[in-house]
C-alpha cells in the first residue's frame, strides 16, 4: 500500500491529479508535496488551474482522477465514473480503477487540519473582525445545542474569546475587533482572513493569493508575515500568488503550472534560471 | 474589549421586558375582557413566537422556507389531540367513534408533543428539500404546507384528526384564569401566561442565537462557502436550524389553537405564512425584537386599530365615502407598501433592543452593504 511508504513528513501529497469539467481539462495530471514546515508556492499564468487544484485539496471539487494525501492519509481519491470514462481526457485514468472513491466535504477536510483563505475575500460581512474570526473556532467545539444555548460552555467559550482576542493581536488587528469586517481595508482583510483561518487549529494553511491588490510595501510586511505565522504555530503552508518578489522571497520550493499542467519544480533560484518558466510567462519568440 | 462592553443596556432591556409583563398582568386584572386590546395582545404573541421561529431560518441562517403554517398545522393538531378531555371525545369525533386517543396530557406536555412533532416533520421533509436553494427551497417547503394540510383533512386519518371537522374543547387561554371558591375569575391570567409562553420559546432562540451555533447559522447566511471551508457542516447545521424553526412554530401553533379555540386545518393557509413572512419583512430580517414588534402592530392594525374602516363612518352631516366591508385591507396593503418601500430593513434593520439603548453603537456599524 502506498499508504505505509509515505514519509512522515510529507504534509500534502497530491498523485495525479486531474479535474475535468466536461471536456475541458483544468488540471492535467498534477503531482506535488509539500513536506513538514515548508513554504511552497504554486504559481503559473492566469486561468493555469492553481486556484481549481486548491478547490480539489479543500473538497470544493471533487477532482476526476488521483490521490490527495494529507499527513500520509488518503483525503480525496477519485477515479473517471460514468459518462466521464468515455469523455475523460487526462492521462493514467484507469490508474485507480479499483480504489474506492473517497469523498471528504470542504468542512470534513477543515476538521483534518486544512484551513484556507480566498482569492476574493469570502469574509462573513455582517459581522465584526471579532466574530469573524470567533466563527473559526466553532468546528473545535465540544459543546452541542443545548450546552450552547444555556451557556453551560461558558469555559470554552472564554477559552475561545481568548483565543480570538490572541489571533487578532498577532495579526494586528486588536483595534478593529469591534469594526465590521467588510469596512475594513483590503490589506486588513487579507489578515483577517488568516486570521480566521488559524482559529480553525490547522497543520497545512493554505493561501490563495495573500497579496492580491496589495501595494509593494504591504506585500513586504505579508512576507515577513506568513514567516512569522508559519513559525508561531508550526504550520506548514502552500500558497498560489503572482507577487514574484514575495514568492522568490519566502518559498522553499515552488510548482509552476501551466494550462493545467506542471511544468516545473525547484527552488526559487532553479526556477527563475528555468526556460520553460520564463516561456511560460513572456511567451516565445516564433522564429 | 468585546466581551467588556457595557452592561447597561442589557439590564434596560430586561427590565423594559418585566415592565411590560407587569403592565399585562395589571391591564388584564382592570379591562373588561372583552376588549379588543387583549385580542391583540394574546394573537400577538403568538404571531410573535412563530415570526421568531421564521426569522431563526429566513433572518439568521438564511434559509428561505415557507412552511410555517404547516408546521404550525401539525402543532396545533397534536396540541387538540392530546388535550381534548377523554368525556368529550364522543362529542368531537362524533363520527369517529370518539377517536384512537383515549387520554390525555398536561398542557405543557401537549404543547412539547407538538413542536417535537413539527420537529420531526422538518427533519423528515429537511432530508430531501434543505438541498435546494432560495427560491426552490421556498417552493417546496410551500408545497409541503399545502400536502400537510390535505392529508390532515383526509378521512382515513379521521380517526386521529377528525378529518375535515374541527377540533374543540381543548383548554384554552381562559382556562389559565384562577376562579375563586364561587366560579368567579379572581385573577386573569389569560393573556400573561400566553406572553409567558411566547416569551420563554422566544428567550430559547434568543439564546441559540446568541451561541456559537447561532454564529455559526450566521455564517451560513452571509457566506456558505466561506462558512463550510472554517468547518462548519451546512448540512447538519441548516437541519439544526429548520428542526428548531420548526419545534417552535409547532408550539406556536399550538398557542394558535388555544388562543382561537378550535382546530381546523383549512384555516391554516399558505396566507398565514405570508402574513408571518409579511411581520419577519416590517419588523426587520435578522432582528427578533423587531419580529416581535411588528407581530403587534400588525395584528393590531388588522385586527383593531383599522376596523372602522370597515363601517360606515359620519363626521356631523358628511358620510366618509369609500368606507365599507373590506376597505380595512386596502389600506393595510398601502400602510404595507409604504413601510416596504422606505423602510427597506424594516422598523428595526437587524439591530435588537439593547444596540438601541446602548450610546455607543460602534460594534454594529452601518450594518449590510
Amino acid at each position: 500500500m502506498s499508504k505505509v511508504n509515505q514519509d512522515s513528513t510529507q504534509v500534502l501529497k497530491l498523485e495525479n491529479i486531474t479535474m475535468q469539467f466536461g471536456g475541458v481539462v483544468a488540471i492535467n495530471n498534477l503531482s506535488l508535496e509539500v513536506n513538514k514546515g515548508e513554504i511552497v508556492a504554486l504559481i503559473g499564468p492566469n486561468g493555469a488551474g492553481k486556484t481549481t487544484a486548491f478547490n480539489c485539496i479543500t473538497g470544493v471539487y471533487e477532482p476526476t482522477n488521483g490521490i490527495v494525501y494529507f499527513n500520509g492519509e488518503p483525503i480525496v481519491v477519485n477515479h473517471p465514473q460514468g459518462k466521464m470514462i468515455k469523455q475523460y481526457g487526462g492521462i493514467n485514468g484507469d490508474l485507480y480503477k479499483d480504489r474506492k472513491p473517497v469523498v471528504h466535504t470542504p468542512d470534513r477536510i477543515t476538521h483534518l487540519g486544512i484551513a484556507r483563505t480566498f482569492q476574493n475575500i469570502r469574509l462573513f460581512k455582517s459581522q465584526t473582525a471579532f466574530d469573524n474570526v470567533l466563527i473559526g473556532t466553532h468546528l473545535r467545539r465540544t459543546s452541542n445545542m443545548f450546552t450552547a444555548a444555556f451557556h453551560l460552555n461558558a469555559k470554552e467559550e472564554k477559552a475561545n474569546r481568548e483565543k480570538t482576542a490572541e489571533l487578532l493581536e498577532i495579526v494586528g488587528l486588536a483595534d478593529v475587533a469591534d469594526e465590521l469586517a467588510t469596512s475594513l481595508p483590503y490589506g486588513k482583510q487579507r489578515r483577517l482572513e488568516i486570521a480566521r483561518a488559524l482559529a480553525t487549529n490547522p497543520t497545512l494553511l493554505l493561501l490563495d493569493e495573500p497579496a492580491a491588490g496589495m501595494n509593494p510595501q504591504e506585500t513586504d510586511e505579508l512576507g515577513e508575515f506568513i514567516v512569522d505565522i508559519k513559525n508561531r504555530f508550526n504550520l506548514t503552508v502552500f500558497m498560489i500568488e503572482h507577487h514574484m518578489n514575495l514568492v522568490m522571497e519566502i518559498s522553499d520550493r515552488i510548482y509552476v503550472l501551466d494550462f493545467g499542467k506542471q511544468i516545473a519544480e525547484g527552488t526559487p533560484e532553479e526556477i527563475q534560471k528555468n526556460p520553460v518558466v520564463i516561456a511560460a510567462y513572456l511567451g516565445v519568440d516564433e522564429e | 474589549m468585546n466581551q467588556k462592553k457595557s452592561k447597561k443596556p442589557m439590564i434596560i432591556s430586561l427590565c423594559l421586558i418585566a415592565a411590560v409583563y407587569i403592565g399585562v398582568f395589571i391591564a388584564e386584572q382592570f379591562i373588561p375582557q372583552q376588549s379588543m386590546l387583549f385580542i391583540v395582545l394574546k394573537k400577538g404573541a403568538v404571531y410573535a413566537l412563530v415570526a421568531v421561529s421564521m426569522n431563526l431560518l429566513n433572518g439568521f441562517t438564511g434559509i428561505f422556507s415557507l412552511g410555517q403554517a404547516g408546521f404550525m398545522l401539525v402543532g396545533a393538531y397534536v396540541y387538540g389531540i392530546f388535550t381534548i378531555p377523554v368525556a368529550e371525545r364522543m362529542n368531537v369525533y362524533q363520527y369517529f367513534d370518539g377517536g384512537l386517543v383515549q387520554f390525555t396530557v398536561p398542557v405543557i406536555i401537549a404543547m412539547i408533543f407538538s413542536g417535537l412533532a413539527a420537529a420531526l416533520f422538518a427533519f423528515l421533509i429537511g432530508l430531501p428539500v434543505l438541498r435546494l436553494k432560495s427560491d426552490y427551497l421556498a417552493i417546496a417547503t410551500l408545497g409541503f404546507a399545502e400536502i400537510i394540510r390535505a392529508i390532515f383533512q383526509w378521512n382515513g386519518l379521521g380517526r386521529i384528526t377528525n378529518s375535515s371537522n374541527m377540533l374543540n374543547m381543548f383548554p384554552t387561554f381562559n382556562d389559565f384564569n384562577i376562579l375563586g371558591p364561587d366560579g368567579k375569575v379572581t385573577v386573569y391570567l389569560s393573556t400573561l401566561i400566553p406572553f409567558i409562553m411566547a416569551g420563554v420559546c422566544i428567550l430559547l432562540i434568543v439564546l441559540l442565537i446568541n451561541s456559537t451555533y447561532g454564529r455559526a447559522l450566521k455564517a451560513i447566511r452571509d457566506d456558505e462557502v466561506a462558512a463550510e471551508a472554517m468547518g462548519i457542516n451546512l448540512a447538519h447545521h441548516k437541519r439544526l436550524a429548520f428542526c428548531v424553526s420548526s419545534f417552535f412554530a409547532g408550539v406556536g401553533g399550538a398557542m394558535l389553537a388555544m388562543y382561537q379555540t378550535t382546530v381546523q386545518a383549512k384555516s391554516f393557509t399558505s396566507a398565514m405564512t405570508y402574513e408571518i413572512l409579511l411581520i419577519v419583512v416590517i419588523g426587520g430580517i435578522g432582528s427578533v425584537t423587531g419580529s416581535v414588534l411588528s407581530s403587534f402592530l400588525f395584528v393590531a392594525c388588522s385586527e383593531w386599530w383599522l376596523r372602522f374602516l370597515d363601517e360606515k363612518q359620519i363626521i356631523g352631516n358628511f358620510e366618509v365615502p369609500l368606507l365599507r366591508i373590506g376597505f380595512r385591507m386596502v389600506v393595510f396593503s398601502v400602510i404595507i407598501m409604504i413601510v416596504v418601500l422606505f423602510f427597506r430593513k424594516g422598523i428595526m434593520g437587524d439591530k435588537e433592543l439593547p444596540d438601541l439603548l446602548s450610546r455607543s453603537r460602534k460594534a454594529k456599524g452601518r450594518a449590510g452593504k
